[in-house]
């Protein structure tokens, strides 16, 4: 089992939560450990109930895992909620003055902090959750300096007083700690590592700018409002342009504009936003403009639930405009993945002149982690393809825009190049652009141009490596998945090693192209397949078995808007083989 | 450094001339605008390959495939919207938006508001015939009150949006009305327009004479009179412009109802252009110590 330790802290949404959150991570990763934090929280402002979880080691955390080794609830109703959840060995640290705390679980500690006669300067209200993360430290065998400075970086804009304030405040809980509570029985680890602290969000938007992204647009919608965030706060230094557009209808027109200029043009929604910018889609679909668009998926249908995940949006993706084109779609496979997946995609699309689609979801674009910064390469390879920007050595006369090739693929002239003046239409044209759909129709062009559309996809099924198995041949059980569901998956199959059960695992990267072949090929001899979806009707399921007729021998679904847990899969891994269900809903046990 | 060596040929109406001819009705209105905007840019002496003409869908919006710029023939509604990213992917070139009514005031209405609140540097020439012509006859926004069309057969009972006070009230910065029927006064407005840094909005009259009995070319003849030949109109005045705006009747204004010059445009004002040239022909690369605190801050 891997070695963690988790830290959830509880409260209303403006309570602060977020701020030990930060201090934590920034503690965990500069120690060089590694984090993943995820954040259960609700539509509102202020007020209902977020419990964010960092679970931090050695290796690379990729889920929260099931255990909760330390609860810091900042709230009655967080300690009432959760309490009940905690197992041996956990932990609860609580301000005693305004929290009572009920009864415990057997082997559960509670460790009841007297906030007021703590703090420093009465008047002044330091907050608890200071305090509480202070005493964990030293429960933690942290050293007090680490909080020090982020207490002077964080309060020095509020003047020496408000420093010393805090920081006073937080050293005597972090003493009183020390006096009256046993410390945890492993000390938290330290390693020579630096890690980076980013979300999902944050490294779409960083892998845009090291793919070179020079337009960014977007309209706010959660969860993909943090691409926009990143965009906007360094688009000065990245000498990108960041617009926000009036609605999604206007983002993907806008940046497939700027695409059809010449830039690398990119943007990101959720599933309600996308649905506006499917007839967009189909239109760099038709005039063969590449365009990249970012699909944060939310727990729906319609607006369903905002801050919830859910890998529902697949379908849409897979449909999204009329008619046929050609298109990738990529499902990222963690955090750090979502900034590779950015460049990868863009040499796809520009090469193949179509719209490349990156389809997350709130847990990977919410959700923290630890990167080396190695893995954030911003000078990744870069291919523009058969891009014309200018008219040297072109032969200029008779320049067709849509030239009828082998590939599928026709040399794209960029607006401005002297000799390739050109119309790109919505309307089927013939290779000079010229339209067949007005004043004559012509079945023949209208098949020739199809054609050469679709040809590109054997270009772009080339161009992408198929999915990998990934663990024992002859394992017992085949777990599929796609895109975020990655390093749970991986550590249900290390928890099921543990228990005598080998378990393999084929992760699905590219959605599209898929390779069909390739993957009923892996999956010849596996002894059982289930697939592990984050929807209700098994979407992949579902895609995999419209393309491939191949048919797992079990699904497990989770839709309450919750991520898996490790522990969900291992059960109805087991409940699987024992042949008491072939398909498992496992229920989320954290109320949030 | 412009080189001095070959001196620039002239631009002549020829080179604007589209590959096919246009399949507009014979006596179409929009025959005059294409043939006045193909006059004024070669007037303006500007290269067919710096301008980029981009439409929606409709009658009119067919009129990028009828000049040799390039061109995008692009969704119904959302051409201004593409061509916001074009101009602000290559703010050298000439951006030109075609449309008619229902595209530029209906379907694509909020991107009309937004365009012209962003004065975004660009001409917008809007066909305006007050019907929908190429699905055959329905009422437009700008129908008038109790128009009988196929989808109002016994009159409509909504009234009309007025292009041109909505376009002052959404703070269009050049904001001018022509006629199909007026070639020399249309071909100089849009000439106005283009060198008009900023957006440029030009609604013309642009009669369909196969659905609106209405609206005709006598009609408009009969109406229309020029606010250049008023002396006493004075187009920088916003006030004044939006009390001219509400005639409508036996006397219909055109001509440049409004221009201001003190405002950025958008590719003026947004610092990422300040330097570097267009944005479409920069390296794509940042530089090491600029990704390098990008990372720092993380840490």
């Amino acid at each position: 089992m891997k070695r963690t330790f988790a830290v959830a802290i509880g409260g209303a949404a403006g309570q602060g939560v977020a701020t030990p959150g930060v201090i934590y991570a920034r503690i965990f990763a500069r120690r060089g450990l590694h984090l993943y934090a995820y954040n259960a929280y609700q539509s509102i402002i202020r007020g209902g109930h977020t419990f964010l979880t960092i679970r931090t080691g050695p290796d690379r955390v990729t889920n929260q895992g099931d255990r909760i080794d330390l609860m810091i609830p900042l709230n009655q109703d967080t300690m009432d909620r959760h309490l009940g959840l905690l197992g041996e060995g956990a932990a609860v640290i609580y301000n005693s003055d305004s929290i009572q705390p009920g009864t415990p679980p057997p082997g559960v500690r509670l460790c009841p902090l007297p906030v007021s006669q703590l703090q420093h300067n009465a008047r002044a209200k330091q907050e608890q959750n200071t305090l509480a993360v202070a005493a964990s430290l030293s429960m933690l065998g942290v050293a007090f300096q680490p909080l020090e400075e982020m207490l002077i970086q964080q309060f020095k804009k509020k003047g020496d007083a408000v420093v010393k304030d805090n920081t006073e405040s937080a050293r005597t809980a972090y003493q009183y700690a020390t006096d009256h509570f046993e410390p945890f029985p492993n000390p938290l680890p330290m390693t020579d590592n630096k890690y980076a602290v980013l979300t999902g969000n944050m490294a779409l938007a960083m892998g845009g700018a090291a793919a070179g992204v020079k337009f960014y647009c977007a309209y706010p919608m959660s969860p993909s409002t943090g691409v926009l965030h990143w965009m906007a706060s360094h688009a000065r230094q990245a000498g990108i342009m960041v617009r926000q557009v009036e609605d999604e209808i206007g983002v993907i027109n806008m940046a497939i504009g700027a695409a059809q200029s010449g830039c690398r043009a990119m943007c990101a929604t959720s599933g309600g936003g996308f649905a506006l910018m499917t007839e967009g889609l189909g239109m760099a679909g038709m005039i063969e403009t590449p365009v990249v668009v970012i699909d944060v998926q939310r727990a729906g249908p319609s607006t369903g639930v905002p801050t919830k995940t859910e890998q529902g949006d697949l379908w849409q993706m897979l449909g999204a405009g009329h008619g046929d084109y050609p298109r990738a779609i990529a499902t990222p496979t963690d955090i750090v993945d979502c900034f590779k997946i950015i460049p990868e995609m863009f040499n796809l699309v520009d090469k193949f002149q179509c719209p490349g689609i990156v389809l997350g979801d709130l847990l990977l674009s919410e959700g923290h982690a630890s990167a080396d910064p190695s893995e954030l390469d911003f000078n990744p390879p870069i291919d523009r393809g058969e891009l014309i920007t200018s008219a040297n050595g072109n032969g200029a006369n008779g320049y067709k825009r849509y030239l009828f090739t082998e590939s599928g693929i026709s040399p794209r002239a960029i607006p401005g190049v002297k000799g390739h003046a050109h119309t790109v239409a919505t309307d089927e044209h013939m290779e000079d652009g010229v339209l067949i759909s007005d004043e004559f129709t012509n079945p023949i062009k209208r098949r020739q141009m199809m054609e050469k559309r679709q040809r590109k996809i054997a270009g772009i099924e080339a161009a992408v490596p198929p999915p990998e198995l990934v663990g024992p041949r002859d394992a017992e059980v085949t777990l599929i998945g796609w895109g975020s569901t990655q390093g749970v998956i991986q550590e249900a199959i290390e928890l099921l090693g543990d228990e005598g059960i080998t378990a393999n695992q084929l992760q699905i990267r590219w959605m599209v192209p898929l390779h069909g072949d390739a993957i009923v090929e892996q999956l010849r001899g596996a002894r059982h397949t289930i697939i592990v979806e984050n929807n209700h009707s098994g979407q992949f399921a579902r895609y995999l078995r419209s393309e491939t007729s191949f048919v797992a021998d079990g699904h497990i679904r989770k839709y309450d808007g919750e991520p898996f847990m490790p522990h969900h899969i291992v059960e109805a891994v087991k409940d699987q083989l024992a042949g008491k269900t072939k398909l498992s809903v496992p229920m989320h046990e954290i109320m949030v | 450094m412009a080189t001095t060596e070959v001196a620039l040929k002239t631009v002549t109406l020829q080179e604007f001339k589209g590959k096919v001819d246009p399949d507009w009705c014979p006596g179409c209105g929009d025959f005059g605008v294409l043939a006045a905007l193909q006059k004024a840019l070669v007037e303006l002496q500007i290269q067919p390959y710096n301008v980029v003409t981009i439409s929606g869908i409709g009658c009119s919006s067919n009129l990028p495939g009828y000049v040799s710029t390039y061109g995008m023939h692009t969704l119904h509604g959302r051409a201004l919207a593409v061509a916001t990213g074009v101009k602000m992917a290559n703010h050298d070139l000439t951006v030109v938006v075609t449309g008619g009514d229902g595209d530029g005031f209906g379907i694509g209405g909020n991107h009309f508001i937004h365009t012209m609140r962003r004065n975004v540097d660009l001409l917008y020439l809007a066909m305006d015939n007050q019907i929908y012509g190429l699905t055959t006859g329905q009422v437009s926004p700008t129908s008038r009150l109790g128009m009988k069309t196929k989808s109002t057969p016994f009159g409509s009972v909504e009234g009309p949006i007025n292009p041109i006070s909505l376009a002052l009230a959404a703070g269009a910065t050049f904001i001018a009305r022509g006629f199909s029927g007026d070639q020399k006064h249309l071909t100089d407005l849009i000439k106005q327009g283009i060198e008009h840094k900023g957006f440029s909005f030009i609604d013309v009259f642009s009669p369909c004479v196969t659905y609106n009995h209405d609206n005709t070319y006598p009609w408009f003849k009969q109406r229309v009179k020029k606010l250049e030949d008023d002396k006493t109109y004075d187009p920088s005045n916003w006030l004044m412009a939006c009390e001219r705006s509400q005639i409508w009747g036996e006397e219909i204004p055109i001509g440049k109802f409004f221009e201001r010059t003190d405002l950025l445009s958008l590719d003026q004002a947004e610092p990422v252009l300040d330097s570097g040239g267009p944005l479409a022909l920069r390296e794509l690369g940042i530089p090491a110590e600029i990704t390098r605190e990008f990372v720092t801050e993380l840490m």
